[in-house]
């Protein structure tokens, strides 16, 4: 019986959400609210149970080794609450200011060893194989890179030789991008079958149980 | 006898696995048979009698990494590889102990080290050189954020409200900063024609950060008695939960002006259809390439990935961003440069090597080995 409950909750909330096809409606409404209601909720229970109380609390509690170290980001996330108080409302900005240069540490060196080194490794190519179609797949590659790369210079005008290779790297964007959209379409379209298939399948679940 | 032979060739060495954080013992095999089946590696620690199963080599790479959390630093290891073949099984022990050890330096990122001072000291050099002459830097023309004044002034026309949707990262992204410092342009603007602004955000940091970025641009403005903290609220962290939510506020409010801007994922096609659906002149920008397409087929204006970080030194004008900009660009002239020297070595080597010199072919391989 929870089940079916379940079944119906469920297939109810997603044709309640798909009814915004129709246009907005208090059903939908209704779904939206309790959706952005109930997800606010989760991740307050989640952020306190497997963030503050799991990776906080509990180390400095069982007196973890590193455990002291801890005492950082808590006072790093207490100077938040300022946020509350006016006058000191200003310290709250240390802790952004921190996230935001760890941050860009973090990113800058994954940044380099993630994309940029693989990138040029991927595109130095010998413009000659042996084989044709390999040799002509190689001088695409090459060309897209770089004249993609010159559509990003900003710090000079896009004229003359600079503004015709520009033009020909925005084109090499456009291709990937439609490819990008046609990859990424088919991908929806399954998703969309997944959701179809549930709704039948509970309709039929529902049909066997009464 | 034969087989004896063929077996007693196999040798097992342990060492320390390289470049890591300790922790690790490389085992690796050579000179095995290729009728082996199965092997196993099995550990054992000094004053141990009997040896304990610690995983399965690969028969491919005959190499196996323990990276067991038993593994302590400088402790010696005592490792046995038993080879299973068709009819017979060989156990092979180590020809000495492997004891791992932490690095200081992993030197297989030195090619990253390297990319990460030239791009420093490119910004840097490019810095200092804005300070001294702000004016003698050039930024090319980007539309989306011209486009940002119409935008702003249409929906002050129409009364309607200004919607300006973060991304779902957090202010740790890149993209996100950038949204903050487009945002702070918006807002200024917004101030100006007072026209209402409503900011959603998915991540509560970068809701603080919107409220100061909104509070200033209306200070700038010379209207701080218009601002209301209200108007930039948080959603949810919850990707979908976010997305209903906006989606419902963009229907009900119908703003005339939207602004898409971080890092989106499944949702951008949604939103940007939604603002589409209620006439609203869209301007998004990310640096999600699998979400770009979507916002080039249903937003009017949209600042491609790095153009998005371009608009900080677009916006501000600021020594240091020019002067950071300006360096990056010589960073990707640096990077043209060396796939430009790669692809000639590669295409005359490769040439040479089919008239039968590969000299020049092995070294562009090392050189493909440093990345």
């Amino acid at each position: 019986m929870i089940e079916a409950l379940g079944i119906w909750v469920a297939a109810g909330l997603t044709l309640a959400i798909m009814s915004f096809l129709y246009g907005d409606n208090p059903i939908y409404k209704f779904a939206e609210h309790l959706y952005v209601g109930y997800s606010a909720g989760y991740w307050l229970i989640y952020t306190w149970h497997f963030t503050i109380k799991l990776m906080v609390i509990q180390p400095i509690a069982e007196k973890q080794p590193g455990a002291i170290f801890l005492v950082i980001p808590l006072f790093f996330g207490v100077l938040m609450l300022t946020r509350w108080f006016p006058r000191i409302a200003w310290i709250s900005r240390w802790s952004i200011a921190f996230t935001v240069g760890i941050g860009a540490g973090l990113t800058l060196t994954g940044a380099i060893h993630g994309y940029i080194i693989p990138q040029v490794k991927a595109t130095i190519l010998p413009l000659w194989t042996g084989n044709g179609f390999s040799s002509f797949n190689n001088l695409v590659i090459v060309i897209g890179v770089l004249t993609t790369l010159i559509y990003f210079f900003f710090s000079r005008p896009h004229t003359g030789v600079l503004g015709k290779t520009s033009k020909v790297g925005i084109l090499f964007i456009m291709i990937a991008f439609g490819a990008s959209f046609g990859y990424t379409v088919m991908a929806r379209i399954s998703l969309l079958i997944g959701r179809l298939d549930f709704l039948w399948s509970s309709i039929l679940k529902l049909v066997h149980f009464f | 006898m034969i087989l004896f032979i063929l077996f007693s060739t196999i040798t097992v060495k342990a060492f320390d696995t390289p470049n890591d954080g300790g922790g690790s013992i490389t085992i690796k095999a050579y000179n095995v048979p290729e009728t082996v089946k199965k092997a196993l590696v099995y550990r054992k620690t000094e004053g141990d009698t009997t040896y304990t199963l610690a995983g399965v080599m690969s028969i491919l790479s005959y190499r196996y990494v323990d990276a067991d959390s038993t593994i302590k630093n400088g402790k010696p290891y005592y490792y046995r590889v038993d080879f299973y073949f068709p009819d017979t099984v060989i156990s092979v022990v180590s020809d000495s102990p492997g004891i791992a050890y932490a690095q200081w330096y992993d030197k297989s990122k030195t090619s990253s080290l390297i990319f990460l001072i030239v791009f420093s000291t490119l910004v840097l050099v490019f810095i200092q050189l804005a300070k001294k002459d702000p004016e003698g830097l050039y930024i090319r023309k980007i539309p989306a954020l011209d486009a940002i004044d119409e935008a702003v002034g249409r929906s002050t026309e129409l009364g309607k409200p200004t919607f300006f949707v973060h991304g779902l990262l957090g202010i740790t992204d890149a993209g996100t900063l950038a949204a903050l410092t487009i945002l702070r342009r918006v807002a200024k603007k917004v101030a100006e024609y007072d026209t209402p602004i409503l900011v959603t955000n998915f991540d509560p940091i970068v809701m603080t950060a919107s409220q100061e970025t909104v509070k200033q641009a209306y200070t700038e403005a010379g209207r701080p008695d218009a601002y209301n903290e209200k108007n930039i609220i948080y959603l949810t962290y919850e990707q979908f939960g976010y997305t209903a939510g906006v989606d419902g506020l963009m229907v009900r409010e119908k703003p005339g002006a939207i602004f898409l801007q971080g890092y989106f994922f499944a949702e951008s096609l949604i939103l940007a259809e939604t603002g589409h659906s209620v006439g609203a002149i869209q301007i998004a920008g990310t640096t999600a390439k699998e979400q770009l397409p979507f916002f080039v087929a249903a937003c009017d204006y949209v600042l491609i990935g790095e153009e998005m970080l371009a608009a900080s030194s677009y916006i501000g004008r600021e020594p240091v961003m020019l002067g950071s900009v300006k360096g990056a660009d010589w960073g990707k002239a640096f990077l043209m440069g060396i796939i430009g020297i790669g692809v000639v070595l590669g295409t005359v080597g490769a040439i040479l090597q089919s008239a039968g010199n590969g000299a020049l072919m092995n070294v562009f391989e090392k050189i493909l080995a440093f990345f």
